[in-house]
């Protein structure tokens, strides 16, 4: 092979998926899934009726219901009217158009990027696109998966294709062991304080190394996540035997001798020796600890025994005004310790960290544990599979007993879009991907970490190194 | 989408770094079904106080400064992909928008909405904002054919990267959906002799 035949992953799947090239133009990309959910899709349906035209393959389009559902009482009709109307309104498109839904009350049901791989419905070597940035999720697969407004919505759902202009490529490499209580989180939040919320904009990033190929797929899909969060279009992970395992058996996976050829071909996923990478950048996994943010971007953390930075500590991506205005918003100063810090509200759940895993590490650890008084601990699990294994485990009386409220499914306080909101002023320990100003409520202050940290500031009632309690 | 050629307008000014598109339309203002309305609700929490009485100190109320362009600090429309954040900005009236990098998603979500966002130098950025604040009435000449963003009345003048494509799009007023939809033998065609297609079966799905 000579060194201009050498293709890294990324550059393998798109150059499978170009169905024509634009000359001084975009590429025209075929669209393998396309998860549509109730926020980004009802202008997209209307366009599609505009123009007369329907779903061009309503096999490759699967629908949730996520963004506004409530967390208590599901069975019943969605009391706020405009989040009614919205869940209403995909309802109506779907069975118009032919689009398989599921939504609430269906036992698929959950955030568009949990259902995704728990069904099998997300595979190796795939493009997916979803009109919500967090779609990089599924990049855990080696899938390029990237979010996508709404007019690409309409392009998509119109024609399975999508204009893109082909982006840079970074490798982020993690070598070496992670210290115990370090988990994926840390990792991706490590590595974007690292390259800050704008250092991946324009590419899409492979991760790498020795202790991304150690993780668990739902662990990977943490950390493809929050690629969106340093600007990057995606993150992907070269696919292996513990994709393969985790896939096989799921409902609309491949069976038998199919998924026998698809891993044949999935096997030749991989980044060729020696291929070449815009950008290159490599991190000791034992540099890295329990993370916490202090500002109002993900870029904005530090190691939780850290203190909050000056000015004078950060680097130029950051400008004066946005960084007073941070630590004013957050009411944090310079220098100033976070752990031990009294907070009243933990979040555990989001596209980023309310798996089954998640929910098994949490409840490990906060067994026969109660929680502070002064904490409100809300964990709200990532679809109705998750929860109905949570009950089959018995982890819903380990969270009973602890003192934390379970909810029902949905992507709930990480953007507040249905009454889970963190009030104003208040700080929340949460597990989910963005502390923008408002983002859980008006005036509420975010504090982005793991579900371990997450647990152990809920038991404590005050901000908590995990390391000192394992 | 409406045609783009060229614009002579006064700005207004937000110097500020990273502005995501939560700030720019926060999720709770995300729940209409078309896509209509929302420049009421650009940068609402920046914009109004808890009383819903607008908050004097944000530029946005300061009478003093109106136009067609907004001209922000780096990492424009970082975050959530809601192309909602596009819309608002239309729909409030700005025809452009002015920084020094903008994030992926809102970038293309601008231009499929007829919404220029012109990428410039930080030293370009930073020489805007001066004007603007030295003189409110300072006027910016952008022109898509020429590729080029000038500050009027002076020989100030910096050229901005477009994709070809993009341009053409715009100053025509076309749509991608337009394009994509005359494909439709091309991508037929690729349907058939894709190795990756004929390993998953499709079907299955839609029986559930």
């Amino acid at each position: 092979m000579s060194s201009s035949d050498k293709k890294t992953l990324f550059q393998k799947i798109w150059d499978a998926h170009v169905v024509t090239s634009i000359p001084d133009g975009p590429d025209v990309l075929y669209i393998d899934r396309h998860l549509v959910h109730e926020v980004t899709s009802p202008q997209a349906f209307a366009g599609l009726e505009k123009r007369g035209i329907g779903v061009f393959r309503t096999q490759n389009t699967v629908a949730t219901a996520d963004h506004n559902v409530p967390t208590i009482n599901q069975h019943l009709p969605i009391s706020e009217p405009l989040s009614r109307f919205q869940v209403d309104k995909l309802t109506e498109n779907c069975r118009k158009f032919g689009v398989n839904l599921y939504g609430l009350g269906h036992p698929f049901q959950g955030i568009v990027h949990v259902i995704g791989p728990e069904l099998g419905i997300t595979l190796p070597g795939m493009t997916m696109v979803c009109g919500d940035s967090h779609t990089s999720t599924h990049g855990a697969f080696g899938t390029i998966a990237f979010g996508i407004g709404t007019s690409e919505v309409e392009q998509v759902l119109a024609t399975q294709c999508l204009m893109q202009n082909k982006p840079k490529t970074m490798r982020i490499n993690i070598e070496g062991e992670l210290a115990n209580g370090v988990l994926s989180k840390d990792i991706i939040l490590y590595i974007i304080s690292k390259l800050t919320m704008g250092g991946a904009t324009g590419y899409f990033v492979e991760y790498a190394g020795s202790a991304i190929r150690s993780l668990s797929m739902e662990a990977r899909m943490t950390i493809c996540n929050m690629s969106i969060e340093m600007g990057a279009r995606g993150g992907l992970i070269a696919p292996d035997d513990i994709t393969f395992e985790y896939i096989q058996g799921r409902r609309f996976a491949p069976q038998g001798e199919k998924f026998e050829e698809a891993v044949a071909y999935w096997r030749t996923l991989f980044t060729d020796e020696g291929a070449a990478f815009d950008v290159e950048y490599t991190f000791d996994a034992a540099d890295i600890a329990p993370m916490i943010t202090y500002g109002t971007n993900p870029g904005m953390g530090i190691k939780i025994d850290e203190t909050v930075p000056s000015l004078a500590d950060i680097k130029e991506e950051s400008n004066k005004a946005s960084f007073d205005k941070s630590l004013a918003y957050m009411g944090l100063h310079p220098g100033e310790q976070l752990l031990g810090k009294e907070i009243n509200y933990v979040f555990i759940g989001s596209c980023t960290n309310s798996r089954i895993e998640d929910l098994r590490l949490v409840a490990q650890f906060v067994k026969g544990k109660h929680k502070a008084p002064n904490i409100n601990a809300l964990i709200v699990p990532g679809s109705k599979q998750v929860e109905q294994q949570a009950r089959e485990e018995g982890i819903d009386q380990i969270f009973r007993e602890a003192g934390f409220e379970l909810r029902e499914p949905g992507c709930s306080a990480c953007l507040g879009m249905n009454e889970d909101k963190v009030p104003k002023g208040e700080y929340c320990i949460s597990t989910s991907n963005r502390n923008f100003e408002g983002r859980q409520g008006p005036g509420a202050r975010t504090l982005l970490a793991s579900p371990l940290t997450a647990a152990a500031t809920a038991i404590a009632g005050k901000i908590t190194d995990v390391r000192e309690l394992i | 989408m409406e045609k783009f050629k060229k614009i002579t307008s006064t700005a207004v000014p937000l110097p500020i770094e990273d502005i995501d598109t939560d700030q720019i339309i926060p999720a709770r203002f995300l729940k209409a079904t078309t896509r209509e309305g929302f420049g009421d609700n650009l940068f609402r929490d920046w914009r109004y106080n808890n009383q819903n009485n607008p908050k004097p100190e944000f530029v946005l109320n300061n009478p003093q400064y109106s136009g067609q362009v907004l001209v922000a600090g780096k990492n424009f429309g970082c975050g959530s992909s809601r192309e909602h954040a596009a819309w608002a900005i239309n729909d409030y009236g700005f025809k452009v928008v002015i920084s020094s990098f903008f994030a992926d998603i809102f970038k293309g979500n601008a231009l499929n909405n007829g919404l220029l966002p012109v990428q410039v130098s930080e030293e370009f950025l930073a020489t805007v904002f001066a004007h603007i604040f030295a003189d409110r009435n300072t006027e910016l000449e952008v022109n898509l054919e020429e590729q080029t963003v000038r500050i009027t009345g002076t020989d100030l003048v910096e050229k901005f990267d477009i994709n070809q494509y993009k341009k053409t799009c715009l100053i025509n007023g076309y749509d991608d959906i337009d394009y994509l939809l005359s494909l439709k033998d091309k991508i037929e065609a690729y349907e058939k002799t894709s190795k990756y297609l004929s390993l998953v079966d499709l079907k299955q799905e839609v029986e559930a």
